[in-house]
């Protein structure tokens, strides 16, 4: 699709039958590295047992589990010993985070369960995963690696609109400074400038290394119930307000050719959906596999117009403290952990339940996460007490 | 550069005509009998319509650059001496994107929107990869 074509049906002033039926009601997460002592298996059970003991839950309590990039949903369930009512394994790619989300939902809402436990879990690191190479529709011609396709993107937005790999150097620098306030991140402790930004090793030119996410080890779970059933737990509860989703499959797998402007843009009716609008947020958590993303996500839900990415964040608008929309604030996938979206919608979850210490939004009240794919999405969060 | 240790394509019941065409130096797509506009990669159906409706068409193998990259990274043993090589993003005339290398012309001199044409000089055995330099002008 070209830019600036406009989707047939965004449902714009639509509220969302789902605003605020579902909760957060635990959230847990295994440190982040290289842990080859274990698997996805032995991070998801552990994640999954802090995730309960944060909601004061037993396991024997979940009756629904959506289980993502462990193997097995069928052997989780079985060492976990949870016999649920509903049960699914979603796809790995980080796009079903939000995916698997909405799902939960939509159990909760439709009775299917009453409390779900939601396990991703990813040993990449430790048993050195390649995201590249093999046999593809393009590897006669070298063409391989999701890097590669961001690199494509990115360089022809630099075409069209004029942007530079220097203004990507803000977006790796703000979440680099965030993850040296969160000593969970692995990149804690080691702050970088534009300078090294600018002059970090080239893996697929336009894009460096600074422009690409981490690969480690780790694993994220969430509890969610019904928003009824919240208020009796121990934590504050936080609602998923609205949820907003438009696919494009992009013929050929190739490279998008419109930065996912127009299906991004349709996910701006997230906001009436949610019935919270854009400037009653208090931050963002935003799909960073490649520093690019950041870009598309914000010209696409309307922070910038298409093509400002670049001047938008040149001065300041993502670093906690500073900007107007702190975005990733344990880091992201460029500095905290790549958990694929899991871990920066817990991270939008913690800010909302003022947990993130030297990090924390003062008073966050919503946070909004958007994911730029070819499942393009956005969700609002809020505190129940808002 | 040598195409010779190239990956092998991986030959489907779509893509066999795609290949074998490339051997007879020729580009071919496939075209949607009801719309008339091309597509690739090959594909039982045609997206346009989801219906099988659709024919093997030689194109003008001309187009337009769209984008490039330069990879730095080694992802296939026989590209590694390469390194770093550059991929492009064509954009036919016929509508369908190609993801190929340049030939004839180096990066730094590729200006995206500059026009393009196929050329067949060389692949993996039993292959000819289509890639693209600047545009022949016809006489």
């Amino acid at each position: 699709m070209p830019p600036n074509v406009s989707l047939a049906s965004p449902a714009i002033n639509t509220p969302w039958p789902l605003r605020d039926k579902a909760a957060f009601v635990g959230i847990g997460t295994t440190p982040f590295g290289n842990f080859p002592e274990t698997d996805s298996y032995g991070l998801g059970c552990e994640a999954l047992n802090a995730a309960l003991d944060d909601a004061g839950l037993t396991v024997d309590e979940i009756d629904g589990l959506i289980v993502s990039r462990i193997p097995s949903y069928e052997r989780f369930a079985e060492m976990m010993g949870i016999n649920p009512q509903y049960c699914l394994l979603t796809e790995a790619p980080g796009r079903f985070s939000a995916v698997s989300l909405a799902l939960a939902a939509q159990a909760v809402a439709t009775g299917a369960a009453k409390t779900l436990a939601l396990v991703y879990g990813n040993n990449g690191r430790s048993v050195r995963i390649a995201y590249g190479g093999g046999d593809s529709e393009w590897s006669p011609w070298g063409m391989t690696s999701p890097g590669a396709s961001h690199a494509m993107m990115w360089r022809r937005h630099m075409h069209e609109f004029g942007t530079t790999h220097a203004d990507l150097g803000p977006v790796s620098v703000a979440f680099r400074h965030h993850a040296c306030l969160n000593p969970d991140a692995v990149m804690y402790g080691r702050p970088i400038t534009l300078e090294d930004h600018a002059q970090a090793r080239p893996i697929c030119e336009p894009l460096k290394l600074l422009d690409y996410c981490l690969v480690n080890d780790g694993a994220v779970a969430w509890i969610v119930t019904s928003a009824e059933r919240a208020k009796d737990l121990r934590r504050p509860p936080v609602l998923l307000s609205g949820y907003a989703r438009q696919d494009a499959f992009h013929y050929g797998s190739g490279p998008a050719d419109d930065f996912w402007f127009p299906s991004l843009s349709a996910c701006r009716s997230v906001y009436d959906r949610a019935g919270i609008g854009q400037k009653d947020i208090q931050g963002l958590g935003i799909y960073d596999n490649f520093s690019p993303t950041v870009l598309f996500s914000l010209e696409g839900l309307g922070f910038c117009g298409l093509g400002e990415g670049g001047d938008f964040v040149r001065d300041g608008t993502l670093p906690l403290g500073v900007g107007r929309w702190p975005t990733n604030t344990s880091g992201g996938h460029l500095s905290d952990s790549y958990m694929q979206g899991w871990g920066i919608i817990a991270e939008c979850v913690r800010q909302l339940r003022h947990e993130c210490g030297d990090r924390q939004i003062p008073d966050a009240q919503a946070m909004q996460y958007i994911c730029a794919t070819n499942i393009s999405q956005s969700l609002v969060l809020r505190r129940a007490d808002a | 550069m040598s195409l010779t240790t190239r990956p092998k394509p991986v030959i489907d019941n779509w893509n066999r005509w795609f290949w074998d065409a490339c051997n007879q130096r020729q580009l071919v797509l496939q075209r949607c009998t009801a719309t008339g506009r091309c597509f690739y990669p090959p594909a039982p159906v045609s997206p346009f319509t989801g219906r099988p409706n659709w024919e093997w068409a030689a194109v003008s193998g001309r187009g337009e650059l769209w984008s490039l990259v330069e990879f730095h990274q080694n992802y296939f043993p026989g590209m590694k001496d390469e390194l770093p090589y550059t991929v492009a993003m064509v954009k036919l005339d016929e509508g369908p994107y190609l993801l190929t290398n340049l030939d004839g012309i180096e990066a730094r001199d590729a200006r995206i929107g500059m026009r393009l044409s196929v050329r067949l000089p060389g692949g993996p055995e039993g292959f000819l990869l289509p890639q693209f330099g600047p545009e022949e002008v016809a006489p």
